[in-house]
């Protein structure tokens, strides 16, 4: 699998990303900086984690309307897979390409620690995991609580496109597992052709036993395989 | 010429930080306030005629100063 991680100015998840993919899938991804108006041949582009633009007007939005973001768009268009950690969910939001916004924790407090999430529906993101299953991301935001309005959020659970969701050690869905005030606890979601997913959660931080888990091995090894 | 653009959450969405400024002022013993909504205030400066830059202006606050899935917005263009 060639991936592409694009490096906006203020990322700080692309180089951990960046061995993540490495180490997990075995071919290590080229790094593209936002100012570029091309993405090289690949088939995954990822948007890391970080606080692009410092996060100035809303989290993202400045990214969204880099150079680079119209070669994404484009890239998306044609099905290729785009994946976005944290930072990158949130400018996939406000480029449009996923529905809904990421808005202040409803706890008002930066948010850094692990979570445990429950996988759901279908996505070649997730072929790592089974139904149901629930694994344990971090997630560390300050604007991680996802809001839609209320026919997006219909449209998105009919069609199965709420893929991971914050639940507690019980795998239910509750107030007090939900780190940020998510609505329906949704932690990540997809695009309808299931090519294009965002969520708050960094799996790139957990691949490892030495770094507190290995979900995060599995998730890079599968979307490798899913994606090749 | 000058534009004023205020931005703020729609109604339904969830402000905590408007929240959070409700309660401290209610602490300092504001007690009549009821309701703190927080937002954005824009200032900016620019060229053109007043009937093209209320229609460009729109276009900035839907493309970049606003995201319209959360967030309402006025624009202002005061009397010189």
């Amino acid at each position: 699998m060639k991936a592409v991680v694009v490096v906006f100015p203020g990322s700080n998840c692309d180089r951990d990303v960046a061995v993540a993919l490495a180490r997990c899938t075995g071919c290590a991804p080229i790094l593209v900086w936002h100012g570029a108006t091309s993405l090289p041949p690949c088939d995954l582009v990822v948007l890391p984690g970080g606080f692009s633009y410092g996060d100035y007007l809303r989290a993202g939005a400045i990214a969204a309307h880099s150079p680079i973001m119209r070669s994404v768009r484009e890239a998306a268009a044609r099905g290729i897979a785009v994946l976005g950690i944290c930072n990158g969910f949130q400018i996939l939001t406000e480029t449009g390409l996923l529905p809904g916004a990421l808005v202040r924790n409803a706890g008002l407090r930066f948010v850094c620690r692990p979570v445990d999430l429950r996988v759901e529906g279908d996505s070649p993101f997730l072929a790592g995991f089974t139904p149901g299953e629930c694994i344990r991301f971090p997630v560390a935001h300050m604007e991680g609580n996802y809001q839609a309005d209320p026919e997006t959020l219909a449209g998105l659970e009919a069609e199965g496109r709420i893929v991971l969701r914050y639940v507690d050690a019980n795998g239910g869905v509750t107030e007090a597992s939900n780190p940020n005030g998510s609505v329906a606890g949704i932690a990540g979601i997809t695009s309808a052709s299931r090519r294009i997913f965002g969520l708050m959660p960094h799996p790139e931080r957990v691949i490892g036993d030495e770094l507190g888990g290995s979900d995060g091995r599995r998730f890079f090894a599968a979307v490798a395989d899913a994606l090749a | 010429m000058k534009a004023i653009v205020h931005v703020v959450l729609k109604k339904d969405v969830l402000d905590p930080q408007g929240k959070a400024v409700e309660a401290a002022l209610q602490t300092l013993g504001f007690g009549e306030v009821s309701e703190v909504r927080q937002g954005k205030f824009f200032e900016i400066t620019l060229d053109g005629h007043r009937e093209d830059a209320s229609a460009r202006l729109d276009r900035m606050c839907e493309e970049l100063l606003a995201n319209p899935v959360i967030e309402d917005y006025r624009i202002t263009i005061p009397d010189a």
